[in-house]
């Protein structure tokens, strides 16, 4: 794999302009001699160090019209469409989801009454670990993190008055993913919609569990199968339907760096083109369906300058490493979600301030969609309050400050262009020690990702223990306060999602279930695509816990090796 | 004569995958000058009972960001009363809701720390109020 060329001269070999040299000699000396600067050092969220000023000289080898190029067309680092917002805006798509599939739904029915402009679910953590509700496992968790789902009832009533021909869903789950889309695609099929025209995407992301979010049944192999799975099946049965949504959010969440959230998405999704390629897809029937998702932290530019570098290095990913010739493999289409772990429990309401700055950065960066976090998460999932006022901000964003009036706004600034170079040649860095430690599941059996990730995230911790990073209301500007109100969910969510099993049980045929489970457990010792056994399955209202148990026994279970 | 370091069990009780919180304070604690033993994700209540009373723990340090606390928090305590570990410090940091501290803290739970909470101001509470034999 070739290396970065854009900006290569700016690590050295500076040469500043007669008339920057001036400035220095002349302004810049007095000035620091009588007033020193308040830091030694200047740095992002992510500890990367920031210079005082940019200039031409910064960018004496990058050439605009090959590296900054124009929207719409290669290299796409100014967004991926011709006109940006002044065409469309991105897609507000808040994630939702808790307690019951009906209250879920009232909350949906709510957004989309709003002037909400498509679906993203969020599961409970038992659905997430493929459990059922009524597994003890599950006890204390049901419909505390999202919506409880055990079976093809329960998802019939999450979208129940939802038409899903029209609207456009995002669904939050990673290792059961298969089974979860096949009861959507289910919902589909009975509501009447075509599959070839429905559209929404699948997280499915299993890769970033093992890096990050920890959320994994089965080992990687078996895994990485079930993702490759829905992508072949997909690109056969469900043209719109986007089956994986390439993460980074949750490994920034985990503490990683701007830099190593980039470079480890952009490496997992190598990894499943790798792999795709390898079930026998050609590169263009595929990659135009997998999309992208990524943090927006507290550094503003720092992360304008992350979604403007993604898209460049995905272009030659594709162009270089695939040879991909369609320019829909080309661009890079992701979505933004602002940052949980930047909020404080602490003076919430400053929480709508940070999101506003977040989101803004995402749409300077050209976010195709873009959920906004609530002021209260930092104690509870949102409260309906809460999340209208993260809608409203995305909103005000969108049809009051200007900022989508042209497109990327920020292009040519020798700032964000400096940035953007030195971003992406970290990204290059990263993404060649994990090709040479033979690609990202050996990487990650060697805990290289996670160890990464958790010293980023330690220093982080240590620079705000020491104050060297302010966070206001922290560790700064203090100050007591009355506790807000917060959304609960009681346990009798759980005893109606138990009540709710127990009465599918009894009512399904058994003999069906039993029969399609066995199924499956043949073809997954097999080689053959899974999703035709799963969709049976859950036709016949086997449940997630039943499903997922049958493959655990065929693929077996994965456990860590923790680092700390 | 040289104290005995203070002995420390951190786990991830539940579903709960979110270990960032968890694996800094382990390494806060250790760098603190403490032992350190952590458990890692997805450990039930029975299985932190028993490693705390093998590793024969002066602390446990639970994370939780999912929300089910109360269950798990309940359902630990009682099994260390069983097992008669009342001397067990038993501290929980994470998405906890102000309404609940009360009783999290009336079922025996030493201490809540919310998010925001330093590394130091959780060491200082373990160097403050944990006492250990030589």
């Amino acid at each position: 794999m070739k290396k970065g060329h854009i900006g290569d001269s700016n690590v050295s070999g500076r040469s500043p302009s007669e008339g920057e040299r001036r400035w220095e000699e002349e302004t810049l000396k007095p000035v620091l001699e009588k007033s020193p600067e308040r830091a030694a050092q200047f740095t992002t969220v992510s500890s990367y160090p920031i210079e005082r000023l940019r200039t031409p000289a910064d960018l004496a080898s990058w050439n605009p019209e090959r590296d900054l190029g124009y929207p719409g067309a290669p290299p796409y680092t100014r967004g991926i469409h011709a006109t940006m917002f002044r065409g469309r805006l991105w897609t507000m798509r808040q994630f939702a989801g808790f307690g019951t599939p009906e209250d879920t739904n009232a909350r949906f029915r709510y957004l989309l009454a709003q002037g909400q402009t498509g679906l993203s679910v969020a599961f409970d953590l038992p659905t997430l670990m493929g459990y059922d509700s009524d597994h003890p496992f599950a006890e204390g968790e049901i419909g505390k993190c999202g919506v409880a789902i055990s079976s093809l009832a329960d998802m019939e009533a999450l979208f129940d008055q939802i038409p899903l021909g029209s609207v456009t869903t995002s669904m939050t789950i990673n290792s059961p993913a298969a089974v979860i889309w096949a009861m959507y695609l289910a919902v589909a099929e009975k509501q009447g919609a075509d599959w070839k025209t429905i559209s929404g995407t699948l997280q499915n992301d299993i890769l970033k569990e093992y890096i990050a979010q920890k959320e994994y049944i089965y080992p990687p192999e078996p895994s990485l199968r079930l993702v490759i799975d829905t992508i072949e099946f997909g690109a056969e049965r469900t043209p719109k339907f986007n089956p994986v949504s390439v993460s980074g959010y949750h490994i920034r969440e985990a503490g990683s760096t701007a830099i190593q959230e980039l470079a480890f998405t952009l490496r997992d999704g190598i990894e499943y083109v790798e792999r795709a390629l390898r079930r026998g897809l050609q590169v263009d029937e595929f990659v135009p369906r997998l999309s992208f998702f990524f943090n927006a932290h507290n550094d503003f530019f720092e992360e304008i300058a992350k979604y403007r570098a993604a898209r460049r290095v995905w272009y030659r990913v594709m162009r270089e490493r695939f040879g991909a010739r369609s320019e829909r493999s080309w661009a890079l289409r992701f979505h933004t979600q602002t940052a949980g772990c930047s909020l404080t429990a602490q003076q919430p309401y400053n929480n709508v301030v940070r999101t506003a700055i977040q989101a803004l950065a995402g749409v300077l960066g050209g976010t195709q969609s873009l959920h906004t976090n609530s002021l209260d998460e930092a104690w509870a999932l949102p409260t309906e309050a809460a999340a209208t006022i993260a809608l409203r901000t995305q909103q005000i964003i969108a049809h009051e400050s200007g900022v989508t009036n042209t497109v990327d706004p920020l292009g040519g600034s020798y700032f964000i262009e400096s940035l953007t170079n030195e971003v992406e040649r970290g990204v290059w860095d990263y993404i060649e020690r994990i090709d040479a430690l033979g690609g990202m599941v050996a990487a990650i059996e060697r805990s290289y990702p996670q160890r990464e990730i958790a010293e980023a995230a330690y220093r982080y911790q240590v620079a705000v223990d020491r104050k060297e990073k302010i966070i206001v209301g922290v560790n700064e500007y203090v100050s007591t306060e009355t506790p807000i109100e917060i959304l609960k969910i009681d346990e009798s969510v759980a005893h109606r999602q138990e009540e709710r099993l127990r009465r599918l049980r009894a009512e399904r045929s058994g003999e069906e279930v039993r029969r399609r489970l066995e199924a499956l457990a043949r073809a997954a010792e097999g080689t053959e695509n899974l999703m035709p056994y799963l969709y049976e399955a859950v036709k016949a209202y086997a449940t997630v816990g039943e499903i997922c148990d049958t493959l655990r026994v065929v693929f077996g279970t994965y456990e860590e090796v923790a680092v700390t | 004569m040289p104290k005995r370091r203070i002995r420390v069990l951190i786990a991830k009780p539940g579903l709960d995958g979110h270990d960032r919180g968890a694996k800094i304070i382990a390494r806060a604690l250790r760098d603190a000058g403490m032992e350190v033993i952590y458990l890692g994700l997805r450990q039930t209540p029975e299985m932190i009972a028993s490693a705390a009373a093998q590793e024969d723990v002066d602390v446990i340090g639970l994370s939780i960001l999912s929300g089910a606390h109360n269950t798990l928090c309940r359902r630990l305590m009682e099994l260390l009363r069983a097992k008669g570990m009342n001397d067990v410090t038993v501290l929980i940091g994470g998405i906890i809701p102000e309404a609940d501290i009360s009783a999290l803290k009336q079922a025996g739970i030493a201490e809540v720390f919310q998010p925001g909470t330093t590394m130091q101001a959780i060491t200082e509470f373990l160097e403050a109020h944990i006492r250990v034999g030589e």
